[in-house]
């Protein structure tokens, strides 16, 4: 954050040696040198998942019919509302990091404490809304699916099995559905072989890819509690910079960001 | 023995309330847009599966395009105000964004034409 890197220095000062180049700390280079190979992998995950995408484009389950369930609305159907609201969880509490860099960057103490804890705050709360994201797309719909033999599932509605919901939108029922009530199987929530939305594939992605980026979450709180207690004893009062802070804070973006490309590729697109 | 001739980067870093007061007004214009794409891509995503063009390839494609330009928007400002690298020396941007940028599209690409082949497995 500006500091030397805003200072004029020529090419050849600063390529001399005897100094870091980019004016940049050790530390802080090689988190970002982490951040990049860990981007990598998430871009490893989120490519293989266009890949299939693309490929069983025809019978990809659609979002909006598989992530609609809000906690205490259990009658009502809202798509991606509680995704939307996780993102901005995230969002927020990226907010609150930055917030205590700056602070950090006055060695105010009071202010880092503050916002780190509402940034710790922040990231509990997305991992608790992650396993409810998880144990409701476990459990599945109230009455499960109907393997339709091609790759997509059909949602029942009721609880006879008589009306249900296509892929494509469409709602079948009478003797159309009577049929298919017959001759094809029920699968109910979804695990890493079965999957009741459509194909098991996309079980797998959900579960490796917010199952990594919960991990990444789950660490980054933990970090984050860690210095939060450093900060606490007035260590980086007598380091005299809050440099700490501004290293996991790199972390905590960095999660927001992986999260940015997920909630895109995994839920919107 | 303390060596003298090692720069404290870190140190450098410090700055005034009032360069505090315009940084935090920074951030908090970021937050703002970031939230405001975050509601359009929501809005979007719920709107427009009602409307029932589902069948309108073309569009769907339009759609899934402005997704991801809002996403890259989001990822901008993140990067560059959140993460500071805005801020950072030139060489060192180019360091951080050049090889991931390189390796990630490069996957993207391969992937993409493999997945629209017309040779199915």
């Amino acid at each position: 954050m500006a500091g030397e890197a805003t200072q004029q220095l020529t090419t050849k000062e600063l390529w001399a040696g005897k100094r870091s180049p980019f004016s940049i700390s050790y530390g802080k280079m090689m988190m970002w040198f982490f951040l990049i190979s860990d981007a990598l992998t998430f871009t490893g995950f989120l490519a293989s998942l266009a890949f299939m995408r693309v490929y069983f484009a025809d019978v990809w389950p659609i979002t909006e019919n598989i992530f609609y369930h809000f906690p205490f609305f259990h009658h009502t159907e809202l798509p991606l509302l509680y995704v939307a609201f996780m993102t901005f969880i995230l969002i927020i509490s990226s907010v609150t990091m930055v917030l205590a860099v700056e602070a950090g960057h006055r060695m105010d103490k009071k202010g880092v404490t503050k916002w780190l804890f509402l940034t710790v705050i922040g990231g509990a709360v997305f991992l608790g809304s992650q396993a409810w994201e998880w144990s409701t797309f476990i459990q599945g719909s109230e009455y499960g699916a109907y393997d339709m033999g091609d790759g997509t599932m059909g949602r029942i509605l009721n609880e006879e099995g008589t009306e249900i919901l296509m892929r494509d939108g469409s709602v079948v029922t009478g003797a159309e559905a009577a049929d298919i009530k017959s001759t094809q199987r029920v699968v109910k929530g979804a695990n890493l072989i079965e999957n009741e939305y459509g194909l098991p594939l996309y079980a797998d992605f959900f579960f490796f890819i917010t199952g990594f980026h919960g991990t990444h979450v789950l660490s980054g709180v933990i970090i984050n509690l860690l210095i939060l207690l450093r900060v606490r004893k007035g260590e980086f009062e007598e380091t005299g910079h809050y440099e700490m802070v501004e290293k996991v804070g790199l972390y905590w973006h960095f999660i927001d960001l992986v999260w940015v490309f997920v909630f895109t590729f995994f839920y919107l697109v | 023995m303390k060596r003298d001739d090692i720069i404290e980067y870190s140190l450098h870093n410090h700055h005034s309330e009032e360069e505090g007061v315009k940084k935090r007004k920074e951030i908090w214009k970021v937050t703002i847009i970031l939230s405001v794409i975050t509601i359009i891509e929501v809005t979007m995503g719920i709107m427009l599966g009602k409307v029932g063009f589902l069948n309108d390839q073309a569009a769907w494609d339009m759609i899934k395009l402005a997704y991801i330009g809002l996403t890259v928007v989001k990822a901008g400002y993140i990067i560059m105000t959140f993460m500071h690298l805005g801020e950072e020396r030139k060489p060192l941007r180019w360091l951080i964004l050049a090889p991931y940028m390189f390796f990630a599209l490069y996957l993207l690409f391969f992937l993409l034409v493999e997945a629209n082949a017309d040779v199915k497995i």
